[in-house]
């Protein structure tokens, strides 16, 4: 079995992926949801039948030419420090990081597929991309789709397409989603008209880990709801069109905020640098909260000479799991706090104060 | 005994039906009765009434219903309501009449448009095709356009002869 840590790309490298519009767009991620025509839904058939599926589609996925060298493992293999890794990675969900038996996972060398077996589908499958490519990332998860479908007896209705667990996911399977930081929304509080809007056009906007979580970090997941009754394509086109209004309002928030409200911004920025650089006890979520701001202070650039890539490493190495891995497994939450604090404080040390002008 | 539509006036109308192993009862009074259009009881699905959403909340639980199962897998409505989640691909057939009402709500359309698996393609194209070719049969016999008629009812024929592959 391989390791996962070993195998993984280092945060520091991880931090260092660039693509478009990546100030504000985080990530991007296409998943296609595709199930087995002769087998029950993962949420409904007995151990036995889901260890079954697992070893039919985990050889088929990790030996298509796309996924050579890959993490091929079931999720009974690994450790909850792992699992927790990987959710903090966005690579797989909370609820596949609680399967155990009968669920398994496959993960490229680059991660830029990542493919849950028995989540709450057979297949959940995701192309990933830094930065603004969701169409990218479409073309590659498609490809995939296609070589995959030659191998497995996919559940498919001439009516109601691709058949799955939840019927919010039937017809394409497709879920299409980008990961935003938005701290100029926030602070300008245009955030909820903005939600709003989307949610209209029938968009979901949800927090840092999906479904039914906080907007931790001002970092919001946008993504398309419906399934059914249009295709891939126009989704996708729809979300492109709906994710660069958002990055404009974004941009205009952030000019406005500084020609308007700058002395509330440069505070807020350097109260932020000051918590971090100084604290000794520090949670993860706080953390999360003021490195959003310090990257917005660099993407104004009141940090001349420091990279965004060093707030999106420690924005991964201070989660729970990361620092657990780094220094001991056995910390407690109150160790943790403490210990993220020493690291924080260790790393800002060489980046010099705010330049306000 | 009372209907067990509108609890009130007394049932007369008893169907039953086997579907797979299951027993599916129904008691009714006259007026719901003719109000569900249970007059043909040998045309009737009891399932219909069953899965149709609005009829199962009028529906009391305790009434002598015997609850549709998945023949494939087992799964009941009552997991269903309980879960959000279906048990296998087939108990889209089986609950089909109740998830109509859901799917509308829920999504922009209720007919797939988008990517197919390719060895579907074709059956699904024919499928298409073949509707498209009946309703223009249809339009063409009821103008009187018996020119038209021929041709098309030709084209079927010739779709007709080459085996569709299976789903």
């Amino acid at each position: 079995m391989k390791n996962l840590d070993s195998f993984l790309i280092p945060p520091a490298q991880a931090a260092r992926q660039h693509g478009p519009n990546d100030c504000i767009v985080m990530s991007s991620r296409v998943r296609l949801a595709r199930n087995l025509r002769d087998a029950a839904f993962p949420t409904w058939a007995k151990k036995p039948e889901r260890v079954r599926i697992l070893d039919t589609i985990l050889p088929a996925v990790s030996t298509l030419p796309e996924m050579t060298d890959s993490f091929a493992e079931a999720m009974d293999n690994l450790t909850q420090i792992d699992k927790q890794i990987l959710v903090e990675r966005h690579l797989i969900s909370r609820e596949h990081a609680a399967k155990n038996i009968g669920s398994g996972l496959v993960l490229n060398r680059a991660e830029t597929f990542c493919v849950m077996i028995n989540e709450e589908d057979h297949l959940r499958m995701q192309a990933l991309r830094p930065g603004f490519q969701i169409r990218e990332a479409w073309q590659a998860i498609d490809q995939l789709d296609s070589l995959l479908e030659r191998k497995l007896n996919y559940a498919f209705d001439n009516e109601l397409g691709y058949l799955t667990a939840c019927p919010t996911n039937l017809g394409t399977g497709i879920r299409v989603s980008a990961m935003l930081h938005l701290p100029g929304l926030v602070l300008a509080e245009q955030i909820n008209p903005i939600i709003q809007s989307v949610n209209k056009l029938g968009l979901a906007v949800r927090g840092l880990y999906g479904e039914g979580t906080e907007a931790l970090g001002n970092v919001f997941q946008v993504s398309n709801q419906m399934t059914l009754g249009e295709s891939e394509g126009v989704i996708v086109e729809r979300l492109e069109k709906v994710l660069a209004q958002i990055i404009e309002h974004e941009e205009n928030a952030r000019q406005k905020l500084l020609e308007e409200k700058a002395k509330v911004l440069f505070n807020c920025i350097g109260r932020a640098y000051g918590n971090l650089a100084f604290a000794h006890i520090i949670s993860s979520k706080e953390t999360m909260n003021q490195l959003s701001l310090l990257r917005l202070g660099i993407d104004l650039g009141l940090f001349p000479g420091t990279e965004r890539a060093l707030v999106d490493e420690l924005f991964l190495i201070t989660q729970p799991a990361h620092l657990q891995k780094q220094l001991s497994d056995k910390l407690s939450a109150e160790e943790r706090d403490l210990a993220r604090a020493d690291m924080l404080r260790e790393r800002l040390k060489a980046v010099p104060r705010p330049a306000v002008k | 005994m009372q209907c067990c539509i509108c609890k009130e006036k007394p049932a007369t109308v008893h169907l039953a039906q086997i579907v797979g192993e299951k027993m599916q009862k129904l008691d009714l009074c006259e007026d719901c009765a003719k109000a569900k259009g249970v007059n043909d009881p040998a045309n009737f699905a009891v399932a219909d009434l069953l899965l149709g959403l609005g009829a199962s909340q009028e529906l009391d639980p305790s009434a002598s219903v015997t609850e549709v199962k998945c023949p494939r897998c087992g799964f009941s409505q009552a997991d269903f309501k309980k879960s959000g989640r279906l048990g296998c691909p087939e108990c889209y057939v089986t609950f089909a009449e109740g998830l109509a009402g859901l799917l509308k709500s829920m999504h922009k359309g209720t007919r797939h448009v988008g990517k197919t698996p390719e060895a579907l393609r074709q059956s699904r194209e024919n499928v298409d095709r073949l509707k498209v070719l009946q309703k223009r049969l249809a339009k063409a016999i009821e103008t009187e356009d018996f020119e038209t008629a021929a041709t098309v009812r030709d084209e079927i024929k010739a779709m007709a002869a080459v085996p569709a592959k299976s789903r």
